[in-house]
């Protein structure tokens, strides 16, 4: 069982925490409570489908930024095997919040690159949250290069609340950094998958979300701003930012109808979090499917299908 | 009693001359502008004349689309791309619509950008102007598709690009889809550098956010107007992240070429002239 929970999960929680003490009780008791524990359990699970059934898009916006949602290191740990990482711009210094490097993916060498957020306040503060700085994105765009040359697939694991707004990071040309990644990985000639893992804020998403294919875990979200910024500009009132996040459409449903990506991976009931192994597997399966597909395509016949793909956005009178 | 008359008459005193100020005042606004920055006033006819610059302090007052265009290029060379297009409300999005036909009124623009062909001391140009004036410059879908078309028609027509931004950044109520134009837009350029096509990118008060962080800051040779606002995240949201105060000229034209992100910062009166000079340079092979 996790340790955080959300608002909208206080009934569900109370209703687990009441049948391991149930179970407890009865085990050191030695009284045979089986009758109750399974009643209550089943009532646990029809409450559990009814409460992420019909997640609002705020909702989910929470559970997308939870912070035991599985990271980047959990990903590397469960899907991929002989990883290394790799480090540095060769420019500036190594960007903690992004992190790369090569590993196997069913046995053949694919370049992994990602936001790195942490599980807990220490961790994110030395990752600075998965904000990255222009030399995570110049990383990233290194890491790019460097498969292409090889020809190894790139797989890239989105997950920032978006770009590290400081004074340094202006001073090393954030708005170059990330425009240079979205010029250079259009014409990287090797197979590209991104996935959205949880959060795809704005640009520092973008940045490392250039692909051949964009997949969305279940609850992750894709977003121009973040909810609490479009409510304080639009309505100069930060609270409305539920209001906000259904507005922006940033969930996967809603982003796979307008037609923005191009799959879903499902997470198992209650978020990623509940079960990350159970998680990896169906993000195994769908990445499985993908880097064989785009295996077949000719490297130059990407890049050109990769513009097509970008060049049909937009809708317009 | 007499202070009570004497109060009536005050009253009754403001509230008639009140009105007629405030209509002296607009009248004033119209013939008079004051500088933001230095607090001149400086006198409209007089001020146009000088390319919309302080004649004090050379502060660069923006510029609509329209005035952009004809301070830039050749008379009467102007000819407009894509006229028709404009913006739909993809997301159903509170407000949209009446925010767009509001701007659309204010601006006599269908959208925040204006594209088209022209020459500059004679040499054939295409350009893309933003106009900071339609829901600040901010890219959606029509201003993602207007450059992705300009791009082509340069390289149809083997002409230099030149696009002058001005732009807040991604338009919020297109949400995912204004994101995506960065990406667009940025692959379009990457395509205009493989055809070897000259791009020119002009930044103007303001360049922030997506519209920073794509196409404008792909240029060849990137030129900023002196004292423009350009950088990436809002002035205020680095400021809250921080909480400290920030250095004044933390994220103008100045501060980007001190840290080497601009090739020129270039005045009003001497933009035309360096863009001829840049596309004379660039008019034969070696």
């Amino acid at each position: 069982m996790p340790n955080t929970y959300l608002d909208f999960e206080k009934p569900l929680v109370e209703l687990e925490k009441k049948i391991a003490e149930l179970k407890r009780y009865a085990g050191e008791k030695e009284i045979d409570l089986r009758a109750e524990i399974a009643l209550l359990e089943k009532k646990a699970a029809e409450l559990k489908e009814k409460t992420y059934q019909n997640l609002a898009p705020w909702q989910r916006l929470q559970l997308a930024r939870h912070p035991e949602r599985p990271n980047f290191l959990d990903y590397v740990e469960l899907l991929f095997t002989d990883f290394l990482f790799l480090h540095g711009d060769r420019c500036t210094g190594d960007d903690p919040a992004v992190v790369g490097g090569i590993g196997r993916f069913e046995g053949s060498p694919v370049t992994v690159i990602g936001h790195r957020k942490g599980h807990n306040t220490k961790e994110n503060l030395a990752c600075h949250f998965g904000m990255p700085h222009p030399e995570g994105f110049r990383k990233a765009l290194r890491l790019a290069k460097q498969a292409e040359k090889f020809q190894r697939p790139v797989i890239f694991l989105v997950d920032t609340p978006g770009a590290y707004s400081g004074i340094a990071a202006e001073e090393r040309g954030q708005s170059w950094a990330i425009a240079a990644n979205l010029c250079s990985l259009a014409r990287i000639e090797t197979p590209m998958i991104v996935v959205i893992t949880g959060e795809g804020g704005s640009g520092g998403a973008l940045a490392l979300g250039v692909g051949d294919v964009v997949l969305m875990l279940e609850h992750a979200v894709f977003s121009v701003i973040s909810p609490e910024g479009c409510a304080a500009i639009l309505w100069k009132d930060a609270s409305r930012a539920p209001e906000a996040a259904s507005a922006l459409k940033i969930t996967a449903t809603e982003l796979l109808e307008l037609g923005l990506i191009d799959a879903i991976v499902p997470e198992p009931l209650g978020g990623a979090h509940r079960d990350p192994k159970a998680t990896a597997e169906n993000l195994r399966l769908e990445l499985r499917k993908w880097v064989s597909q785009l295996r077949e395509i000719p490297p130059s016949e990407l890049v050109n299908r990769r513009w097509e793909r970008l060049r049909r956005i937009g809708s317009f009178s | 009693m007499r202070r009570l008359f004497k109060d009536i008459w005050r009253k009754h005193h403001r509230y008639i001359t009140v009105k007629p100020e405030t209509l002296e005042e607009k009248k004033k606004e119209q013939l008079w502008l004051k500088c933001p920055k230095c607090g001149e006033l400086l006198y409209a006819r007089e001020l146009m004349k000088n390319l919309k610059v302080c004649r004090k302090c050379g502060y660069h007052f923006r510029l609509t689309a329209f005035e952009r265009i004809a301070i830039t290029l050749d008379e009467g060379s102007f000819e407009e791309f894509d006229s028709d297009l404009g913006p739909v409300d993809p997301l159903g999005f509170p407000g949209y619509p009446e925010k767009v036909a509001c701007a659309q009124q204010a601006t006599g623009l269908k959208e925040a950008i204006l594209t088209g062909s022209g020459t500059i001391e004679g040499w054939s140009v295409v350009i893309g102007v933003l106009d900071p004036n339609f829901i600040m410059g901010s890219m959606g879908c029509v201003v993602g598709e207007k450059i992705s078309r300009l791009v082509e028609r340069a390289i149809e027509r083997r002409v230099p690009l030149v696009i002058f931004s001005a732009s807040g950044g991604a338009r919020m109520q297109e949400g995912v889809f204004s994101l995506m134009q960065m990406a667009k837009t940025s692959a379009a350029i990457s395509r205009l550098h493989d055809q070897r096509i000259l791009y020119i990118s002009v930044l103007t008060d303001p360049t922030t956010g997506g519209v920073a962080a794509s196409f404008a800051a792909l240029g060849d040779i990137v030129i900023a107007e002196p004292g423009a606002l350009i950088g990436f995240a809002g002035r205020r949201v680095t400021e809250q992240t921080l909480r400290e105060k920030l250095p004044p000229h933390f994220q103008t034209a100045e501060f980007c070429f001190e840290h080497g992100f601009l090739d020129l910062v270039v005045p009003r009166q001497e933009m035309r002239r360096t863009l001829a000079h840049i596309l004379a340079l660039h008019s034969e092979r070696g």
